[in-house]
């Protein structure tokens, strides 16, 4: 199994954080990871990327061109990522802020109203995890202990106090996340 | 089995830098490796082994404060990018002279000048023909993941001591930014004043009257000692191209073309091969880990195996030059690079060895 | 006539009044005939055999005249990079916490190209001595101009005379670095007379003293001729250096136990 990720979003929104706790997961499940950011001044303000890889073998290139699943959180990145994903891929994008909607009917798109909620319920600090959660609802990689591991792992040590919020997060997304039809 | 964590290149150099036993670290920031120096001053290394940890005024003070705790027989390092790295190569080419251990990386960025904060590896020839001044090379490794970014540190202190010359860890800002799992390795403590004395005898830490005094220079007035002075340093550079070749193969078995790449190219090379396999080219990779001294006779011996080779850098052609020297010419050798911190992708870099090599 | 003593009455050593410390190489030295060097060298030496510390210390020699200072001084020594002396020193001193840490440095090498070595080391408050000799010109390379050349004094590049506003003002460094808070000791001195000679031997005592307290720099900077770079025999040089160089860079101490002197 090799799973190829690009999460993609404004600098932030915790996209490079939503990449690490994935990863990390990963390696206490005892997964091959990498976490590859796009870094510099772009992430101040402007857009950020990660590209996460999780496999159970050794991982060759971290750098990618194509990807299984997309994981957008803005217009910008909807633009530049939609037509990186694999033929018979995936896409998960939150609808907040987009005016141009995926098309593509080569692959499988979802779609996840993460910054709403988050709003509705108070909890947007954790809005990357109510998103990490509906992808772990349709690709189940990481088993949930791993991933309070993986939690335990990424935050620093003040932020522990944290953790059940995240869980509850990645638990509303698993609710959240919908299925979502390109129109013709 | 060592710790496990999942780590930053650059994190996973200034952690193995401590586990290590360094004395001392002295640097300066510039992006894309100031994690490394952030790391270090997080850790407090010197309220837990006494490791120094100091940032300096510049580069140019960062490598002469190395040059003088190598001089004193200390375990020193330290690391920059490619400006920087420019900066300090007058105080490289005094510790080669001066035949001084120490551990030098470079994250590289995309140049010349001020460049790009992003991955690039123009500045192999910088790495593995000298850089500064006079008839020197530095001990060069080349790592591809953050497991070998920390592995690196503790072999290179290891060859610096071996040979009394500096070892430069040539890696980017894609290793250096990316997080991987990392095996850390158990800490070493560091040496004791005595054990380092008994190690060092020729380190400046004070005259006692049973030895002559401790000079450490480069200068050498009169030409005959200098060009003994240069025939001795010949004769190590030689001893290591004999003893420390390190390289790797990766599918090259039933290959009949091979990339040759290092680093980051290297990584997206192995990508490259799964796409040229699916579509029924037998391809493989070979990795030089020391680009200094390059892997010449273990490259000559694949080529007479293959039908042609590209050569896959993140700079305009420099490697290639070793390439073809090792091969002698006698089978198609091709480039393909991205420079200014634009990294190749996997199927650009498959598209190139067919219609550059295969197909051409 | 008075009391006299014979050539072996001499010898004998309850009449010795004068050795060369044994920590001084019994080679030829590589100086000019009337230059300061080879008396700021011995001073030192006196000093590091008086506090019986040969074995402890290590000294940094620069780039310039002084270049070749590890051939005559018997002790450990490293030679620097054109102005790095105090980065050096910096990394030695830190690491080796308990050693006597000194750098050896003429003016083009702490007021030019070493600068913000020698700024940055005095104002992080690094526990080491730098002994600064200033002769207000290159020697080593000929006579050029120094930071530290006087208006209006000739030199190989200004061979009419320092014309301050072509070439700039001459930089009092030693007054500059008094005001770092890194700073424990500065002081000036000159090696041209044997009253001067011993109060610059007492304040390169203090200065190696000083690392025992770990408070910071002890900085004493020399006053020398360079007779050859002036183009004057040694007695002509020492009083051009009185008359010319001293009301520029007036001897003294400049700042004592980290209290900067007032002047009166």
């Amino acid at each position: 199994m090799t799973e190829e990720i690009i999460i993609a979003g404004f600098g932030g929104q915790g996209v490079l954080s939503m990449g690490k706790i994935l990863a990390y997961s990963g390696v206490m499940q005892n997964k091959e990871v990498s976490w590859m950011p796009s870094y510099g001044p772009e992430m101040r303000g402007g857009t950020a990327n990660v590209t996460v890889i999780i496999s159970d073998e050794r991982i060759s290139s971290p750098i990618l061109n194509a990807y299984d699943t997309a994981i957008i959180l803005n217009q910008q990145s909807l633009d530049k990522f939609e037509s990186k994903v694999k033929p018979g891929g995936m896409l998960i994008f939150d609808p907040n802020g987009i005016t141009r909607l995926p098309a593509r009917k080569d692959i499988t798109i979802y779609s996840i109203a993460a910054a709403d909620e988050a709003g509705k319920l108070g909890i947007l600090k954790v809005f990357n995890m109510i998103v990490l959660g509906g992808f772990l609802k349709l690709k189940p990689l990481v088993a949930p202990e791993f991933i309070h591991k993986g939690l335990e792992k990424s935050l620093p040590a003040r932020h522990h106090k944290l953790i059940p919020d995240n869980e509850k997060a990645i638990e509303v997304g698993k609710d959240l996340i919908q299925p979502f039809t390109p129109a013709d | 089995m060592g710790e496990l964590r999942l780590m930053k290149g650059n994190e996973a150099i200034a952690e193995a830098a401590i586990r290590a036993g360094c004395d001392g670290y002295f640097g300066y920031p510039i992006t894309p490796q100031s994690e490394i120096l952030e790391y270090l001053m997080a850790e407090k290394p010197y309220e837990k082994t006494g490791m120094v940890v100091l940032q300096a005024e510049s580069e140019v003070a960062s490598i002469n404060m190395v040059y003088g705790g190598a001089g004193a027989g200390k375990m020193v390092m330290t690391t920059s990018s490619s400006p920087g790295v420019s900066l300090m190569q007058e105080g490289i080419s005094y510790i080669a002279g001066a035949e001084l251990p120490a551990l030098l990386v470079n994250i590289n960025r995309g140049g010349p000048g001020l460049g790009t904060i992003q991955p690039s590896q123009a500045d192999y020839w910088q790495s593995t023909k000298g850089g500064g001044h006079g008839d020197y090379h530095l001990l060069v490794l080349a790592p591809a993941s953050v497991q070998e970014m920390s592995d690196f540190v503790k072999l290179g202190f290891d060859l610096a001591f071996k040979y009394r010359n500096p070892v430069i860890i040539h890696s980017d800002g894609a290793i250096g930014q990316m997080m991987e799992k990392v095996v850390l390795f158990d800490p070493i403590p560091r040496r004791t004043d005595d054990e380092i004395k008994k190690q060092c005898p020729w380190a400046t830490v004070g005259k006692t009257p049973d030895r002559k005094r401790s000079i450490i220079t480069s200068l050498e007035l009169d030409p005959g000692k200098q060009e003994q002075v240069n025939l001795r340093l010949q004769a190590k550079y030689r001893k290591m191209e004999a003893e420390e070749v390190r390289y790797e193969e990766i599918a090259c078995d039933d290959a009949e073309y091979i990339f040759v790449a290092f680093g980051t190219s290297a990584r997206i090379c192995q990508k490259s091969i799964e796409l040229a396999r699916a579509k029924g080219y037998k391809v493989g990779l070979f990795r030089p880990i020391t680009l200094y001294p390059f892997p010449v006779n273990p490259l000559r011996e694949l080529s007479t195996k293959i039908k042609g080779i590209l050569v896959v850098e993140m700079n305009a052609g420099q490697m290639i030059e070793d390439v073809k020297l090792a091969v002698s010419c006698s089978l198609k050798v091709e480039h393909y690079g991205r420079f200014g911190g634009i990294i190749p992708t996997p199927e650009e870099v498959t598209e190139n060895l067919i219609s550059k090599v295969i197909g051409g | 006539m008075e009391k006299t003593i014979n050539k072996e009455q001499i010898r004998k050593p309850e009449n010795l009044v004068y050795r060369r410390t044994p920590l001084l190489v019994d080679v030829p030295l590589s100086y000019c005939p009337g230059c300061g060097h080879g008396t700021a060298h011995r001073m030192i030496m006196e000093v590091i055999e008086e506090m019986g510390i040969q074995q402890d210390t290590i000294g940094i020699a620069p780039v310039g005249c002084s270049v070749l200072a590890y051939d005559f001084l018997d002790i450990d020594m490293q030679q620097a990079a054109h102005g790095r002396a105090p980065a050096l020193a910096t990394a030695i001193k830190r690491l080796w916490p308990d050693k006597f840490v000194f750098t050896y440095q003429g003016d083009g090498d702490l007021a030019a190209i070493g600068t913000a070595e020698t700024i940055h080391a005095c104002n992080r408050g690094e526990h080491f001595t730098m002994i600064f000799v200033n002769n207000g010109i290159y020697g080593m390379t000929g006579g050029q101009m120094a930071p530290t050349t006087l208006p209006h004094m000739r030199s190989s590049t200004s061979p009419y005379g320092r014309d301050v506003e072509i070439m700039g003002f001459p930089l009092k460094m030693t007054e500059l670095i008094t005001h770092l808070p890194g700073t424990y000791y500065v002081t000036r001195q000159s090696v041209h007379t044997p009253a001067n000679v011993r109060k610059t031997k007492k304040a390169i005592r203090k200065a190696f003293e000083n690392q025992k307290l770990k408070k910071g720099i002890s900085f004493v900077e020399i006053v020398s001729n360079c007779n050859s770079g002036w183009k004057m025999n040694a007695v002509q040089a020492n009083k051009w250096m009185e008359e010319n160089m001293f009301p520029f860079y007036p001897l003294g101490d400049l700042k004592v136990d980290g209290q900067i002197v007032e002047k009166k």
